[in-house]
Parts: structure tokens; C-alpha cells; sequence
């Protein structure tokens, strides 16, 4: 199993992430040899095995549905790298 | 000592400030110091204790704080670009707990980026020395925290568990570090690196400084749905120097995977101690462990990659300039705003969730996560405890890995294991090998963090390795 640029590229998209060509090829090199050692768990019948997607049995956690304190307006937007009236600012996303 | 007015808070606090004065140039364990706000918090604690109010075990001791546990007001970096000057307007659960027995807050310590690493030297700012050798790493990602303790520039301190942060820099740094059973203490806070995984915890001088912080940060938290509701136990009642009966497993595939003789030999020196005090030990084999390390690195990632999908430059932190559009201000901010691990696992965990390689790697991951707390179901059943080494080595040079992620990634498989199967273990100092210190691991049933703290506890009143200071 070979992972291609092209396919890292496309992993890159889909994790929005722009990479370099010199990340490129040093990520591709990584990846594969990585995964190489994923393929171990081929090894294993799990067939018959459920999978465990968190070590606690917790289920259904319910509270009663009464709305408790949140961050002000204010306080959400303290951080925003651009911020105008009570909204984050980013590039402009429709066309005119 | 504070309560009987031997020394005072502030003053406690101050010589705290001094030493990180005196040996923060060569250590550089903290990404952030808040030394005023720090003495104002003394100065109130002292204020209730000359009123006679009662007082916590906690009140006025400087304690640090891992950075990427949000503290209100104060810089909560991740040791990150991405969030570099981002001050949250909230506490983590731990933290507010902390603040809200007295506990003093020194800073904010140094971490590999977002968690991810075993050395603290992919932090985006600077790495952390090892106290013992400042030419070592302190491990990771904790390793602020544990430097912190280690050099005093801090009595106590929080770190955060994924895969081995918390136990792993303690034993490179010669102090005790605790990953509680997963859902004992709220993550609320916390930033997320592999939800299913992560978990905070104490880093101490020792096993009983360890049981007094585990009482103020347990218990259910509404604020973090995987908190667990069940009652918390007084953990230092659990600090008894007996062992007698107490069964040990040792499991031999925790002395294979690179594990050097002298790490080995320590351990079953202090494996022997605790039988000569009273417990029996048995060897036992759990060949499940030869598949936990490219188990936890599917899933680790895989967690990862969605976590960190938060950073895109819109709500807060690092932002790229001059993007046209939406799209390439995510993926030049991210480009930009991570460091190459961040990049390497959110790769890693974006392929392994994508179409067509889910069930291949992801799911099966999971299925082999089910095996691993099996194999601790059964060994549990006949044994109290397992004891192993907590890392197959002692601190590596700093620079020495950083070009093999492969090499650097098995300074984890002792720790791994017990992430998987969500368990709780204690790592306590058992020895040293060229000048640095050794790490002992005690693993325990999920939720009986009350007996590996005995035979933490026992261990430690019956050797000194815990009094061996740093020369710096």
C-alpha cells in the first residue's frame, strides 16, 4: 500500500490544510511509512469483536433542559481575529 | 505548615517566584508567569487564615497549570502559533476546582504543540530542559509541568494524559505523575487532542501530594458529559504503607520493545521490595500489547483531525492575511498557524476517516481497542496491580529523535496500553541510570485509583529514590 502525492494532496484538501511541495513530499515519505506498520493490525481476527469507541460505558446522558449561563455576545467575539458589531468578519464569500 | 503559620502564603509563593528567577533561564519550563495575580491569591489565603476560617490542604500552594487547560483572563497558547494570543474567557473545570480551594497559580507550562509528542520540543515556542541534565528532554508532552516540579518552581502541577504525557515526563524527571481512570476528572477546558484518550491529572513531588490534588479535581462535572457520577473517595486514606497479600502481575511484553536492562532491572528491584514487604508477583503474558501502538496511532489522529477542524481563523486565534476567499484563509491558516507533527496526525487521522480506509484502519482500531481492555478484564481478575517500566528508557538528548517519528513515537508503547483500555496508573521514581531518573508504572482496575496509590505509597516510604533532587 502506497499513498501517491496526489493522494496526499487530496487528503490535505479534505483536511483543509495548504501544504507546501517540500511538505508535500516529506509528509507522503512519513505517511507511508507509518501506515506500514498499521497494516500489523491485519494480523488479528476481529471479526467476532465489537468495537469500543470510548473505555466508560457512559450512555444517554441527560440534565434537566432549563438554560444555564453562556458566554455574552462580548466575551465570544474577545478573541476574534476581526470581529464588526456583534459578528466574526471573514472574506467575503458571496459573489455581487 | 501554612496553617500553623510557619510560613505564610505569599512568602511561599515568593520563594516559588525566585526560583523560577533563579533557574527558568536554563529550565524554561513556562510558556506564561503570572507572578502578581499569583501573589495576590497568596495574600487572600493568608487573609483567611488570620480570620481562622478553615482552609483546604491546597490553599497557598504554588501550583502550574499544563497550557492547554483554558484559565480565564490568562494566555492559554497550546504551545501553538495557531493559538498564540488567545485568552479564554472561561476556566477549565480543574482549574476553577484549583482556584476555588485556595490553590495558588504560578503559570502556564510549556507542551508539545497541542499535546502531540514525547519530548516538549515540538512546543512552537521553545523546548523544556530536563532538570537532571539540561542537555536531556524532560519527555512530553508534559514536560513543562514535570521541569516545573522537578527544578521547584512549582509544589505541584497539572498535566494531561493521551497516550502517556502525564506518566511519561514524570519518570524522565524523576517525580510521581498520575493518569486517573478516564471519566475520573473533567476534561471541560481542556483542549481537545483525542477526546476518547485524553485525560488531566496530577504531577507531584510524591504519592502523597499526588492523592491530595486528586481530591480537589474529581467528581462528576455537568459541564463534561463523560465525567462519571460516581462518589469520590477520600484518595488520602488510600496512603497506607502495607502491601500485604496484594497480588502483582508483571506483564513480560512490557520488558520487550526496546526496554533497556538497567530500566528493566529497576523495576523488578522495586517489583522485589514490594514483595518483600508483603505481595506476591507472578509474570504474565498479555500479547494483545505488541498491536497498542499502531492501534492508538489510528486512533489518536483520527480524533485529532476532527478536533482540531475548530481552527480555521474565524472565532479565534491565529488568522492568514491577505486570503481572497474563505477557503484558502482555512487552509493558509492552518498552513501556517500548525507546526509539522500537528500536520503529520491531522493527515494521518483525516486518511484513516476517509471513504474507503475506514474500516480498513479506523474501525479495526476500534476492534483491537475492545481486545486490549480485555486483556486488562482478565488480567485484573487475578491481580491487584500490574507493574511495569513507565518508559523503555531514560531522557534522550534533546535533537536526538526529532527526525524519527517512528523511534520517537516508542518512548510511548510502556503508556500507550492503558490509554486504550481507559484504566488508571501512577508512574513513581524507582532508580537512576547515568544520572537520570527511572520511572516505575503501576497500572490499576478502572476507578481503584485507591490501590495503586497504596503501593505507590508503600514503595516510596520504603526507598528514597522520591527525595533525590536535581543539581541546577
Amino acid at each position: 500500500m502506497r499513498l501517491s502525492k496526489a493522494e496526499v494532496e487530496h487528503v490535505a484538501w479534505l483536511a483543509r490544510l495548504e501544504l507546501s511541495d517540500e511538505e508535500k513530499q516529506r509528509l507522503t515519505g512519513h505517511l507511508n511509512e507509518i501506515m506500514v506498520h498499521f497494516e500489523k493490525l491485519q494480523q488479528l481476527d476481529t471479526n467476532e469483536v465489537a468495537p469500543t469507541s470510548h473505555s466508560i460505558p457512559v450512555q444517554n446522558v441527560y440534565r434537566e433542559d432549563v438554560v444555564g449561563q453562556c458566554l455574552s455576545a462580548d466575551q465570544a467575539l474577545s478573541n476574534a481575529p476581526e470581529a464588526r458589531d456583534d459578528y466574526f468578519v471573514v472574506p467575503q464569500v458571496v459573489e455581487t | 505548615m501554612l496553617k500553623a503559620r510557619k510560613v505564610s502564603s505569599v512568602e511561599l509563593a515568593r520563594a516559588v517566584l525566585e526560583r523560577i528567577s533563579a533557574v527558568e533561564d536554563k529550565v524554561k519550563a513556562y510558556v506564561t508567569i503570572v507572578g502578581e495575580s499569583a501573589l495576590e491569591a497568596a495574600n487572600a489565603v493568608d487573609e483567611k487564615i488570620a480570620r481562622g476560617e478553615e482552609i483546604s490542604p491546597l490553599a497557598g500552594i504554588p501550583t502550574a497549570i499544563k497550557d492547554n487547560m483554558c484559565t480565564a483572563g490568562v494566555l492559554t497558547t497550546c504551545s501553538s502559533k495557531i493559538l498564540y494570543n488567545y485568552i479564554p474567557p472561561y476556566s477549565a473545570t480543574v482549574v476553577k476546582r484549583l482556584i476555588d480551594s485556595g490553590a495558588v497559580v504560578i503559570g502556564k507550562t510549556n507542551l508539545d504543540e497541542f499535546a502531540m509528542g514525547s519530548s516538549t520540543e515540538n512546543s512552537a515556542f521553545f523546548a523544556t530542559r530536563n532538570p537532571w541534565n539540561l542537555s536531556k528532554v524532560p519527555g512530553g508532552s508534559s514536560g513543562g509541568s514535570a521541569a516545573a516540579v522537578s527544578a521547584d518552581e512549582a509544589i505541584l502541577a497539572l498535566g494531561s494524559d493521551t497516550g502517556g504525557s502525564i506518566r511519561q515526563p514524570a519518570s524522565f524527571c524523576g517525580i510521581v505523575g498520575m493518569k486517573p481512570t478516564y471519566g475520573r476528572v473533567s476534561r471541560y477546558g481542556l483542549v481537545a487532542f483525542a477526546s476518547s484518550l485524553d485525560q488531566i491529572g496530577p504531577m507531584t513531588k510524591d504519592v502523597t501530594d499526588t492523592a491530595i490534588l486528586l481530591n480537589a479535581i474529581c467528581g462528576k462535572d455537568p459541564l463534561d458529559s463523560t465525567s462519571v457520577d460516581l462518589p469520590v473517595p477520600d484518595f488520602t486514606k488510600a496512603l497506607r504503607n502495607d502491601v500485604k497479600g496484594l497480588k502483582i502481575g508483571v506483564p513480560k511484553e512490557f520488558f520487550a520493545q526496546g526496554v533497556r536492562s538497567e530500566i528493566a532491572d529497576a523495576v523488578m528491584k522495586g517489583v522485589e521490595l514490594l514483595c518483600s514487604l508483603g505481595a506476591d508477583f507472578r509474570e504474565l503474558s498479555m500479547p494483545i500489547m505488541e498491536y497498542t501502538l499502531p492501534t492508538y496511532y489510528i486512533l489518536a489522529p483520527a480524533e485529532a483531525s476532527s478536533n482540531l477542524a475548530r481552527y480555521d481563523g474565524v472565532r479565534y486565534g491565529y488568522r492568514s492575511e491577505h486570503s481572497p476567499d474563505v477557503l484558502t484563509m482555512f487552509a493558509k491558516t492552518r498552513q501556517e498557524g500548525f507546526g509539522a507533527e500537528v500536520k503529520q496526525r491531522i493527515m494521518i487521522g483525516t486518511y484513516v476517516l476517509s471513504a474507503g480506509y475506514y474500516d480498513a484502519y479506523y474501525l479495526k482500531a476500534q476492534k483491537v481497542r475492545t481486545l486490549v481492555r480485555q486483556a486488562y478484564d482478565e488480567a485484573f481478575k487475578e491481580f491487584d496491580v500490574l507493574i511495569s517500566p513507565t518508559s523503555p528508557t531514560v531522557a534522550f538528548g534533546i535533537g536526538e529523535k526529532v527526525d524519527d517519528p517512528l523511534e520517537m513515537k516508542l518512548a510511548d508503547v510502556c503508556t500507550i496500553p492503558i490509554n486504550l483500555a481507559g484504566i488508571p496508573a501512577i508512574s513513581v521514581p524507582c532508580g537512576f541510570s547515568e544520572g537520570l531518573p527511572i520511572g516505575m508504572q503501576i497500572m490499576g482496575r478502572p476507578f481503584d485509583e485507591e490501590t495503586i496509590l497504596r503501593v505507590a505509597y508503600t514503595f516510596e516510604q520504603n526507598t528514597e529514590y522520591h527525595t533525590k533532587k536535581p543539581l541546577l
